[in-house]
């Protein structure tokens, strides 16, 4: 059994981390723990950052909020709502596909860089993450960034704490800016389409200035066809006028439906949440991003020598794959079918065994490599946060 | 007088020189070699000519393999390297030293491919900001960020220091647009970082590269992330009689869930100067004007413009102007686009770049008058008020040594005030040279020794870009 230390502030975690490097203890570094993923770290200590929680300033007509890592994202969320605004990349909720019930922190989210269908339009977490506060391996804590929309003063340590899965730093404390929510939404539907068929027809939309925020092929179940979906959201004339516009686009690739702005909402959350591959629970499930006209290409592998069940957001260019959970979890045919094009895959689920067993993030080249690690090492010398997890 | 220390060179690299010269003989073409020195003092400064050193040599490769051979060799000869776009640079991120040799990407712009269905073009970096619009355009595709010196300006340059523009408002910044580099390690190790394809395998190490000056590696390709144009775009002119109602209109915008492509603000000086320059039909008698940009369809642009205008009523706006046709439009953007070059016909003048919180806009405004009175110089304020990004030109008289060192004086007061509002030194042009003795005043000892320990681990030497961004003091030995 690991002990859990609950810290409820900055100074607190700097204490814990800074013994912690003196005497060589590894840390695990847990928000809410709803995202298992990555290599099992073996730590006698956990480091939870449930207590520092709380939102630290939100200012709605500056469309930017910060918070402590420990603040539930359903808080952040809530608040944002009461003032019809939203984290702009639609951040992922992997409880349904890991089958966890934790709460999902924002600190989590931002490690993760976790993002969603609106990835192709708005970036991910990183791209609206403005500031961070982090306590590096040395029991220093730093920042970098801060609460205004542009600025380029000093290494943006945001982006590389961001996705860096608390191997990097302890994060304490992040900014975001925000977006209004959009007045309403629509979402066009063309059924029955091969992948590659649909990627072309995403790739059409996609190439009008039209604004699609959603771009998705969903695959078939049991009696539905596959599904293509495209997003559109904004003002409701805006809105309306696009759907026209793209209806137009998309005809070629045959009849489109619409689908109205309350049943587009929970659409986009399935897709969000990779709802089509949550069972059968035992079987491993691969994130693969490509470029989105190889994504089909990497998908029909994968269902052909894998059966597997796939998924296709961000135009195609984001493969969700299930894999058997025996063996390598087909780790050898993914990483292939990347290699062949180019991009990188993650195995976001699968046993602690399988986990353990093969690469749970895309090798880097050598140089690439060799980069991380030489970064790793100013941030962790002591190697105890999180090790092993990348 | 100059305030900004450039280190004295190091008297062991200026008499190796020759020696120097004649290992990157072996390395490059003849024509990409600059050795004499009246053609050395091309690439003695950038846009920031107050400061000047005339290197010890210019290489300008060819290719990656090239850049490679390059560092390679100057690294294990402990020679400083100055990477160098178009030299457009404000912060004077592209000064070389006297031991330094100047690395110039501009034998390499070629666009090497463009791909619509993916939305990205891949680039040489040597290729400039409008370059790579204008190479998608026919195809109706465009490249967003567009920092006013994008004719000039090359996407090397513009990764190094994170570029944004009037129109990152909507569409981000450079950090934002990249989604792969070539570079070159110091060490001549090249990497591929990114690719066509979103986010990263492991770190983000793009997002690191993106804005650090030169400092870690030297980027020799791009893949940039290309979007279709929009179907039209307006601008429209609105006067105020107070910067307060000017910002809180701004606010007011914002918060109403509209999120124009650009809120420009000009105060009296500059929108005087600007009419007289551009004849853009800029009201004369309002103390601040915003030009605000929406872009849609016809009916869209329409729609955006009547929700602004209803907002904008209760601001006491003057001279509310819709823009009627292309010429109309393009009159406006060219006073906001030719403001430094109009500025720079009347006096000398620094362009500062501290960013504040939106809601601050009125205090810093008020701030700025004070601390220019307070060294007799005048001001002119322009600035991207949709992203708090401020330009405020301090304007003197360069003959004059007193009042240069004054006017220098002034802008770090003025971009101290920005961090003290909860802002910071630079939101789009870098640190440079210019802003680096005011890094301990955004940052404490610990933030700036870690970005340092990156610096070391990539560059152990320091030999790239060193006498940028961070104090000279404090430095690791």
């Amino acid at each position: 059994m690991t002990s859990i230390l609950l810290p409820d502030n900055e100074a607190e975690i700097e204490a814990i981390v800074h013994e912690a490097a003196q005497s060589g203890s590894a840390l695990a570094i847990h928000g809410g723990g709803t995202r298992p993923i990555g290599r099992p770290v073996h730590a006698e200590r956990t480091l939870s950052t449930q207590l520092l929680t709380g939102i630290t300033l939100y200012e709605p007509s500056e469309l930017v909020i910060s918070a402590r890592a420990g603040t539930p994202l359903s808080e952040i969320q809530e608040t944002l709502a009461a003032n019809r605004q939203r984290l702009p990349f639609e951040p992922i909720d992997y409880r349904h596909l890991l089958g966890n019930h934790g709460t999902p922190t924002i600190g989590g989210m931002t490690a993760s860089n976790s993002s969603g269908p609106r990835r192709i339009h708005s970036g991910s977490a990183r791209d609206s993450l403005i500031g961070v506060r982090a306590t590096t391996g040395r029991g220093e804590t730093i920042k970098s960034g801060g609460r205004v929309m542009k600025n380029v003063t000093g290494y943006d340590f945001v982006k590389l704490l961001a996705g860096s899965w608390g191997t990097l730093g302890v994060l304490t404390e992040v900014t975001y800016k925000l977006l209004p929510e959009a007045e309403t939404e629509r979402t066009l539907l063309l059924t029955g389409l091969s992948a590659e068929r649909a990627v072309a027809a995403i790739t059409a939309a996609l190439g009008t200035p039209f604004e699609v925020t959603g771009a998705a092929h969903l695959p078939a179940t049991d009696g539905m066809p596959t599904r293509t979906v495209l997003r559109l959201e904004g003002f409701d004339a805006s809105v309306g006028y696009r759907t026209d516009r793209l209806e137009q686009v998309l005809k070629p690739f045959g009849s489109v439906e619409t689908v109205a702005a309350e049943a587009s909402r929970v659409l986009w959350k399935s897709i969000r949440d990779v709802e089509a591959l949550e069972v059968p629970r035992d079987a491993a499930i691969w994130r693969i991003s490509v470029r989105p006209t190889d994504g089909p290409k990497v998908g029909e592998q994968l269902v052909a020598q894998l059966g597997s069940r796939v998924l296709y957001d961000w135009a195609g260019g984001l493969v969700w794959a299930s894999a058997p959970s025996e063996g390598d979890g087909g780790a050898s045919v993914v990483r292939g079918a990347v290699a062949a094009v180019g991009g990188h895959a993650m195995l976001v689920r699968g046993s602690p065994a399988l986990r353990a067993s093969v690469p749970v993030f895309e090798p880097e080249a050598p140089g690439v490599a060799a980069m991380s690690r030489l970064i790793k090492a100013t941030f962790d010398p002591a190697g105890v946060l999180n090790p092993g997890r990348m | 007088m100059s305030a900004i220390e450039i280190p004295k060179p190091d008297p062991r690299i200026l008499a190796r020189r020759g020696e120097i010269l004649a290992g990157l003989a072996a390395l490059v073409p003849p024509t990409s070699l600059i050795t004499e020195e009246d053609e050395r003092r091309a690439y003695e400064t950038d846009a920031l000519t107050a400061y000047r050193r005339v290197p010890l040599a210019v290489v300008l490769p060819e290719t990656t393999e090239q850049v490679s051979k390059v560092l390679t060799f100057l690294n294990r000869e402990g020679v400083k390297v100055v990477a160098r776009g178009a030299g457009t640079s404000l912060a004077g991120g592209a000064i070389p030293s006297e031991d330094a040799v100047v690395l110039g990407v501009s034998k390499m712009s070629r666009i090497l491919d463009v791909d619509t269905a993916n939305r990205t073009i891949r680039v040489e970096a040597g290729v400039t900001n409008l370059g790579v619009s204008g190479a998608v355009s026919h195809l109706g595709f465009f490249y967003a960020p567009d920092p006013s010196s994008q004719l000039a300006c090359t996407i090397a340059g513009n990764i190094a220091m994170n570029s944004g523009g009037a129109h990152c408002l909507k569409y981000g910044v450079t950090t934002n647009n990249v989604l792969g580099v070539k570079m070159v390690l110091i060490d001549g190790t090249i990497v591929e970082i990114g690719g066509a394809h979103l986010d990263a395998a492991g770190y983000d190490l793009l997002g690191l590269i993106v804005g650090s000056e030169g400092q870690l590696g030297v980027v020799t390709e791009a893949t940039l992330r290309i979007l279709p144009v929009a179907e039209g775009a307006r601008p429209m002119l609105m006067g105020f009689q107070s910067a307060e109602d000017a910002g809180a209109c701004v606010a007011a915008i914002i918060a109403s869930g509209i999120i124009p492509v650009a809120i420009e603000y000009m105060d009296r000086p500059a929108i005087q100067v600007c009419e007289a320059f551009a004849h853009a039909g800029y009201p004369l008698d309002v103390e601040a004007l915003l030009i605000i940009e929406v872009e849609g369809s016809e009916a869209e642009i329409e729609d955006l413009i009547g929700k602004i205008t209803r907002i904008a009523a209760g601001y006491n706006p003057s001279g509310l102007r819709i823009s009627q046709s292309e010429a109309e439009s393009a009159a406006i953007w060219k006073g906001r686009k030719s403001a430094f070059g109009a500025m720079g016909r009347l006096a000398d003048y620094i362009c500062m770049d501290g960013t504040i919180p939106t809601g601050q806009l009125s205090a810093v405004l008020t701030g700025i008058a004070e601390i220019c009175a307070g060294y007799g110089l005048r001001v002119s304020n322009i600035f991207h008020a949709g992203d708090g990004n401020l330009h405020p030109l301090v304007l003197f008289n360069a003959n004059d040594p007193d009042e240069q060192y004054k006017a220098e004086r002034c802008g770090e007061d003025i971009l101290k005030l920005c961090v003290d509002l909860g802002g910071c030194l630079t939101g789009e042009h870098g640190v440079g040279i210019e802003k680096r003795d005011l890094m301990t005043y955004q940052f404490n000892t610990i933030d700036l020794d870690q970005q340092m320990r990156v610096k070391t681990a990539l560059d152990p030497q320091w030999l790239l870009n060193p006498h940028k961004v961070f104090p000279l003091a404090g430095r690791p030995v």
